[in-house]
C-alpha cells in the first residue's frame, strides 16, 4: 500500500490514460473508435519519430515513407499470401525497421540541413515509388485489406460490459491500443536506461559523447531503425484500420503531420507523442468544421481554412507553440506542475541555480 | 613506475598553419604534468590529438605502449582516457546524474534489446551503475544537485559535473582543459584541493592544460612548455618558471 500511496503522480495519469483508453470504445460510436485508433497509431509513428528526432537529434521529414513501406508490407502479405492480418505486423514492424537503419547508414554521413532534405525527398518520391511496381502494389489503384471480425473471445468480453454485439472497429481499436501499450512501454524503457541516454548525450553533444564511450554512428543507426520500427507498425496498423491502402494515403503532409505531432506533444518525452497525435489528428477536424461556423470571424479567414485544409491549422498551432511553449504540451505541463510544487510545499527553485554557500568540497 | 603517455614527434597541419611541430614528451604513472604556453600554442590541439578529434600529419602517441592513433575516438576512454573540455561540454538537456551516468558508458553493457525489455541484468546494471554515478557525485561534492538539470547550474558548478563524468569512468589518464578556467579565486582553491585528492585518492595520472600560474606551479610535478606549436621547455616548476625561453614567450623579448 505504501509504495502505491508515495508513487509519483506521474504513474496515477499513466493508470488513468490506460483506463481512459481502454474504456473509450464503450461508451462511443464505432465511427468514433475507428477515428481514434488512428489517432492511436498516429501516436505509435510519433513516438517512432520522437526517438529519432527528440531522443537522438536527427532530423527526419520523411517518416511518412516508412509507415508506407509497413502498410505496403502488410497489405500485400495478406492479400496475395493470404496470412492473417495480426502476423503481418510484427514482420511488417521489423522489416520496416531494418530498412530504416540500411538508411541510417548514409545519413550519418549528412549534415543535419541535408538530413531534412534528404528524407523530405523520400517523402516527395514516395507516393509514385509505390505506383511503379503495380503488380506487387496495385498501382494507383492500391489495395483493398479486408478488415477482420472480432474474436469469439472479445466479442463476447464486450458484450458482456456494453450488451452491444462488437463490430470490427472497435476490435482494430483493441488490437491498435495493445500495439501502442507495448511500444510506449518499451519506448519508455529505452528512454530511461543506457541507450536513451546514450542517444540524448548525442543530440546534446557528440564529441563530448564519443569522448564517454559512445558508438555515436551506432546509436544514430539504430534510432533510424528503433524509428523506423515503430513508423512500420504505425503504417500497418494504418492499413488495418483504414482497410484500404494507395499511393495517396502516404502523402508529403502524412509526414508533416507527424513531425507536427512530434513538437506539439514535446520532443524527448514518452506521453509528448499521445497529446501531440491527439493534436495533430483531430485539431483539423476540429478547427474545418469550427471556424467556419464562426460568424464574427472574417469571410477571408473561413474561407482560407476552408480550403486550404489542415495546413493552415497546422501552421498556427506550430507557430503558437513555439513561440509559447518550446517543448510542448508536456513542458508546459511540467513547467505548471513545478510552479504549483513550489507554491504548495516551498520546495526550492531548480531553475535559480542557487547553490550552498560552502559545498564542502574538502 | 612504467610510462603512462607517450607523445612521439607529433605534428598536426591545417592547411599551411602548423599547430603542433614534432612535439615529443613524456607522462609517467602517477605524474601530474601540466601543460602550459600561450595562447594558441597547440596545448588544446594537443588533447584532441590524443583523444583522437583530430588526426596528425606524423608522429605516435602511445598509451601503454599501444598506438591511440589506431583506436576509434569513442573507444579511447576504454583505453583508460577520460578528458574535460575547455568551455565545459556537458550534456546540457540532461541532469547532473544521468551526465555522470554517461560518464559510466563503458562499465555497463546493456543494448537497446536488454534495456527496452528490460531484462534483469540491465535493471541490475543499471542500479550499480547509478550508485557508481552518485558515489562519484559525492566525490566532487555535488550531492545537492544531482537531479538538477545542468543547463541550470553555475560554470563552477558543471566544472565539477564534468569532472565528475570523467572520474566515473575510472581512467588511468585524465585529461584536463583548463581546469581553473573561468571560475572564481575561491573555486579555483577548492578545484586545486579536489584535483589533489583525484590524484592521492583515486590515484589519477593527470595531464592538465593550464594559463593560471599559481595553481600549475602549485599542483604539478613537471611542466611541459609550447609556444607556436613547438616544445620550448620542458622540467620542475622552478626550473621552467626560470628559463629565459619560456618568459621570453610570455612576455615577449627582453
Amino acid at each position: 500500500m505504501s509504495r502505491i500511496r508515495t508513487a509519483p503522480p506521474r504513474y496515477w495519469l499513466v493508470a488513468l490514460a490506460v483506463i481512459f483508453f481502454f474504456g473509450l470504445p464503450t461508451v462511443m460510436s464505432s465511427y468514433l473508435a475507428s477515428e481514434w485508433s488512428q489517432a492511436l497509431i498516429l501516436a505509435v509513428a510519433i513516438m517512432g519519430l520522437n526517438i529519432l528526432v527528440g531522443y537522438s537529434g536527427q532530423l527526419s521529414l520523411g517518416h511518412g515513407a516508412f509507415m508506407a513501406l509497413g502498410a505496403y508490407t502488410s497489405a500485400i502479405l495478406v492479400h496475395r499470401y493470404k496470412m492473417d492480418f495480426l502476423v503481418t505486423i510484427p514482420i511488417a514492424a521489423v522489416f520496416t525497421g531494418l530498412v530504416g537503419f540500411l538508411f541510417g547508414v548514409p545519413a550519418l554521413r549528412l549534415s543535419p540541413l541535408y538530413l531534412a532534405l534528404a528524407t523530405f525527398a523520400l517523402a516527395v518520391v514516395t507516393p509514385s515509388l509505390i505506383k511503379r511496381p503495380d503488380k506487387l502494389t496495385g498501382g494507383v489503384q492500391g489495395i483493398l485489406v479486408v478488415q477482420p471480425d472480432p474474436p469469439q473471445v472479445a466479442g463476447n468480453a464486450y458484450s458482456a460490459v456494453t450488451g452491444t454485439v462488437m463490430t470490427s472497429d472497435q476490435w482494430i481499436y483493441y488490437v491498435v491500443l495493445f500495439c501502442a501499450l507495448i511500444l510506449f512501454w518499451l519506448a519508455w524503457n529505452l528512454a530511461r536506461h543506457r541507450p536513451g541516454r546514450a542517444m540524448r548525450a548525442i543530440r546534446d553533444g557528440e564529441v563530448a559523447a564519443a569522448a564517454s564511450g559512445i558508438n555515436v554512428a551506432g546509436y544514430k543507426t539504430l534510432a533510424f531503425g528503433i524509428s523506423a520500427f515503430y513508423a512500420g507498425t504505425a503504417g500497418s496498423l494504418f492499413a488495418l484500420s483504414t482497410g484500404f491502402v494507395s499511393p495517396d494515403t502516404f502523402p508529403v503532409s502524412l509526414s508533416i503531420q507527424l513531425l507536427v505531432g512530434a513538437v506539439v506533444g514535446g520532443l524527448a518525452s514518452i506521453p509528448g507523442p499521445v497529446l501531440g497525435a491527439i493534436v495533430a489528428y483531430f485539431l483539423p477536424i476540429a478547427s474545418s468544421q469550427w471556424v467556419p461556423s464562426q460568424t464574427w470571424l472574417p469571410d477571408q479567414v473561413t474561407s482560407t481554412v476552408k480550403n486550404a485544409g489542415p495546413a493552415v491549422s497546422y501552421g498556427a498551432i506550430l507557430i503558437l507553440i513555439m513561440m509559447f511553449a518550446p517543448n510542448g504540451i508536456v513542458g508546459l505541463v511540467k513547467a505548471g506542475y513545478t510552479v504549483l510544487n513550489r507554491r504548495l510545499r516551498g520546495v526550492s527553485d531548480p531553475k535559480s541555480g542557487q547553490m550552498p554557500s560552502d559545498p564542502e568540497t574538502v | 613506475m612504467g610510462t603512462l603517455l607517450e607523445v612521439a614527434d607529433l605534428s598536426v597541419r591545417f592547411g599551411g598553419v602548423v599547430a603542433l611541430d614534432r612535439v615529443s614528451f613524456q607522462v609517467e604513472q602517477g605524474q601530474v604534468v601540466a601543460l602550459i604556453g600561450p595562447n594558441g600554442a597547440g596545448k588544446t590541439t594537443l588533447f584532441n590529438v590524443i583523444t583522437r578529434v583530430y588526426r596528425p600529419s606524423q608522429g605516435t602517441v602511445l598509451v601503454d605502449g599501444r598506438s591511440v592513433l589506431a583506436i576509434r575516438p569513442h573507444n579511447v576512454v576504454r583505453h583508460g582516457l577520460a578528458r574535460t573540455f575547455q568551455n565545459v561540454a556537458l550534456f546540457r538537456s540532461m541532469t547532473v546524474l544521468d551526465n555522470v551516468l554517461v560518464g559510466d558508458h563503458t562499465h555497463t553493457k546493456s543494448g537497446w534489446l536488454q534495456a527496452s525489455v528490460p531484462l534483469p541484468g540491465a535493471v541490475a546494471a543499471e542500479s550499480a551503475a547509478r550508485k557508481r554515478a552518485l558515489e562519484m557525485i559525492d566525490f566532487v561534492g555535488m550531492r545537492m544537485h544531482a537531479d538538477r538539470p545542468v543547463a541550470t547550474l553555475p560554470f563552477g558548478v558543471q566544472k565539477r559535473v564534468e569532472l565528475a563524468r570523467a572520474l566515473v569512468s575510472k581512467p588511468r589518464l585524465l585529461l584536463l582543459d583548463e581546469p581553473a578556467g573561468g571560475i572564481s579565486h575561491e573555486e579555483v582553491d577548492a578545484m586545486a584541493r579536489l584535483l589533489r585528492r583525484v590524484h592521492t585518492e583515486l590515484g589519477v595520472t593527470m595531464l592538465l592544460v593550464e594559463h593560471h600560474m599559481n595553481f600549475v606551479m602549485g599542483i604539478s610535478d613537471r611542466v611541459v612548455v609550447l609556444d607556436f606549436g613547438k616544445k620550448i621547455a620542458e622540467g620542475s616548476p622552478a626550473e621552467v618558471q626560470r628559463n629565459p625561453a619560456v618568459i621570453e614567450a610570455y612576455l615577449g623579448a627582453a
